[in-house]
């Protein structure tokens, strides 16, 4: 017990000193959550929008009311239909709708600059929502559940917390192996009767630390900044956390056992575990939308299924039993790379 | 009394590549006993092998009666290792690196600093420099320390005194010197030459084949060869012209000087002259004493393509 004690605290010597790792270590979930959380979002505020209307209804004057007093919308004003194309080249506006009575029915059509798709999907999105809350005959009902207001945050927590672990526990444990591997350090300890399971549990306890500290800066930031909704299943969140944690951590071990230089390690954590984890695992686009391969390739992702899990649990606020098929995976995926790479570790004589 | 390494017929292959080829010698209790032998020799597999860290192809290595591969885990706690590089952990202290492997062996520094005390000296006055910041001597010292802390029965030192300056390799071997008559057993390897009169015995060891094995004197003594020393400000042509000469077995340089290996029937004086008719100026050529490189030279030449 001594004997773990003192390589953990060496290990947390070596975390310490190394400033900037540390700096890096702690502000990257910040940013990130920050920044995802306000800056990059797929929500659009403020759409400018201009309407041209043949002949004033009650039913007209009640809709562009509702749109000025929309926050999502920047009503602009009236317009003739040959000013349109001319505000749109322009840029002075993103949207036009031509509101045309027709024997007492009112017809809509919505012009909309499309040079930005996702900004011009979600824009007429809001305006069909508009217009159709308004028509009596539509009788179109949409609710959106779990999350009514469409945040963008809601979505992207989950996602960068699968990214952010896999950065913290895979690249970090992997490369502090490496490296004691690289300056022969890792020798002496192989050669001192302490014991590998020792070895390998004294770096990967200290990482496991490190990811828990993290952990809570996370979901301190995303229930307060980020005003996710609090509710008791907070608790499962932080347990499929800490699994997805103890699976990072097994991923770093195992690539710390093929890797022969920390440059290695570094581009084998990158490329083979960070890259497929924001571009396969639905953390930013939606593995619906894949190719059947690389619909299948995800599968094999573990942020995928966390970030699955996370999204029940944070969001809809399921309980466990709804996640279930995420769970098995998750522990699957951990014990198999921990048997492989402890087998790793030991033929490596 | 039992030896304290006992290596019989170890081979080593990584790949095609031969790393070992039947290597046998003892290290006897209380020996200080030197490895000889150029870059790339096998000396850092033998010592991995030794040091329990890998498995022998063939043949058996035995540490203080203790086979390598059965019984490894009883080695461990008997020998100290010092591996080719120092490895240190460079962030930590003095102080942190020493009680670190200190306690990784179930020991305190306390106990134990009487052996390590004589050569520690400068380090500590500095026990929170981090080892990153300190110079070549003081790190190979520093290293050293951390394989004695736990008093080990033999001692395995890779190539100890490479990347270190002169005066701290001198002030090493009389470390290791002294480490001897306190009952260590020392294996130490070396790629330089000179270092080999401060051993006891030495095996010479090239391609991963043991040369020869014998006390430095014994082995300087039967080199048995007309040894000449040979300058001229020209050296290059020097060199060319001796090589050509019949008499001449074999010519490198050695140092500022060139070692000519020549059949009895050599006369210096005769060849400066036939040198100065071919427009070699200032030709001086004297016996000279072999030493160790000139036995290597002399056990590989045969070797060479």
């Amino acid at each position: 017990m001594a004997i773990f004690q003192s390589l953990v605290k060496k290990e947390a010597i070596h975390i310490i000193r190394d400033k900037r790792t540390m700096v890096i270590t702690l502000l990257m979930p910040l940013v990130l959550l920050l920044l995802f959380g306000f800056a990059i979002s797929t929500e659009v505020n403020d759409v400018r929008v201009v309407a041209v209307v043949d002949r004033h209804t009650d039913q007209t004057r009640e809709l562009l009311e509702q749109l000025g007093v929309n926050s999502y919308f920047n009503f602009q004003g009236l317009t003739s239909e040959n000013e349109i194309e001319n505000l749109l080249r322009a840029g002075k506006t993103d949207a036009a709708i031509i509101l045309r009575s027709d024997n007492g029915t009112l017809k809509t059509q919505i012009i909309a600059d499309a040079s930005n798709t996702t900004l011009a999907q979600t824009l007429t999105g809001y305006i069909q929502g508009v217009i159709s809350g308004n028509s009596a005959n539509n009788m179109m009902i949409t609710r959106t559940l779990y999350n009514p207001q469409m945040k963008s945050a809601y979505n992207f927590v989950p996602g960068i917390m699968g990214m952010i672990f896999i950065l913290i526990c895979a690249i970090m444990t992997s490369v502090s192996i490496v490296r004691e591997k690289e300056n022969g350090t890792m020798s002496l300890l192989l050669v001192s009767p302490v014991k590998p399971v020792t070895i390998i549990l004294g770096k990967l306890v200290p990482y496991f630390l490190l990811s828990c500290i993290i952990l809570t800066i996370m979901l301190l930031i995303s229930y307060t900044v980020l005003e996710l909704p609090l509710s008791v299943s907070l608790i499962n969140v932080i347990i499929i956390s800490l699994l997805y944690i103890i699976l990072s951590l097994s991923f770093g071990l195992f690539v710390s056992t093929i890797a022969d230089s920390q440059l290695t390690a570094l581009i084998a954590s990158a490329v083979v575990l960070m890259l497929p984890v924001i571009m396969l695992s639905g953390m930013i686009f939606p593995i619906d939308n894949m190719p059947v391969v690389l619909q299948w390739l995800s599968a094999v992702i573990p942020a995928r299924w966390y970030i699955d899990a996370m999204r029940k649990l944070m969001i809809q606020q399921l309980g466990l039993s709804y996640i279930a098929k995420d769970i098995i995976i998750l522990t699957t995926m951990t014990v198999v790379i921990l048997l492989l790479s402890i087998k790793k570790f030991k033929s490596e004589k | 009394m039992n030896s304290a390494i006992r290596i019989e017929n170890v081979s080593k292959r990584y790949g095609n590549l031969v790393a070992l080829d039947k290597v046998s010698f003892d290290v006897e209790q209380g020996e200080l006993f030197g490895l000889i032998g150029p870059d790339g020799s096998g000396k850092s597999s033998l010592y991995k092998i030794l040091a329990t860290l890998s498995i022998p192809e063939t043949g058996s290595a035995k540490v203080c009666g203790h086979d390598t591969v059965t019984d490894y885990k009883a080695i461990r706690t008997e020998i100290g290792y010092m591996p080719e590089k120092f490895s240190l952990y460079q962030d930590l202290t003095v102080s942190e690196n020493l009680n670190f492997f200190a306690s990784l062996f179930g020991v305190s520094v306390k106990d134990n600093f009487d052996l390590i005390a004589p050569f520690f000296g400068q380090l500590e006055r500095f026990p929170h420099r981090k080892a990153g910041a300190l110079s070549g001597g003081m790190k190979q010292k520093l290293a050293l320390s951390c394989a004695l802390i736990h008093r080990p029965r033999v001692l395995l030192l890779d190539e100890p005194t490479t990347g270190v300056d002169a005066v701290s390799r001198s002030e090493f071997w009389d470390v290791l010197a002294m480490l001897r008559q306190k009952g260590i057993s020392i294996l130490v390897s070396t790629s330089y030459m000179d270092e080999a009169d401060r051993c006891q015995r030495i095996a010479m060891i090239n391609k991963g084949r043991i040369l020869t094995i014998d006390t430095p004197a014994n082995l300087v003594a039967g080199i048995g060869e007309n040894l000449y020393n040979a300058v001229a400000p020209d050296m290059f042509r020097l060199l060319v012209a001796l090589r050509k000469l019949p008499q001449v077995i074999d010519c490198y340089t050695f140092g500022a000087t060139l070692h000519v290996v020549a059949r009895s029937d050599f006369n210096p004086a005769q060849a400066t002259a036939q040198l100065t008719s071919e427009g070699i100026t200032d030709v001086r050529i004297y016996p000279a004493k072999g030493n160790i490189e000139d036995l290597f030279i002399k056990l590989t030449r045969n070797e060479q393509p």
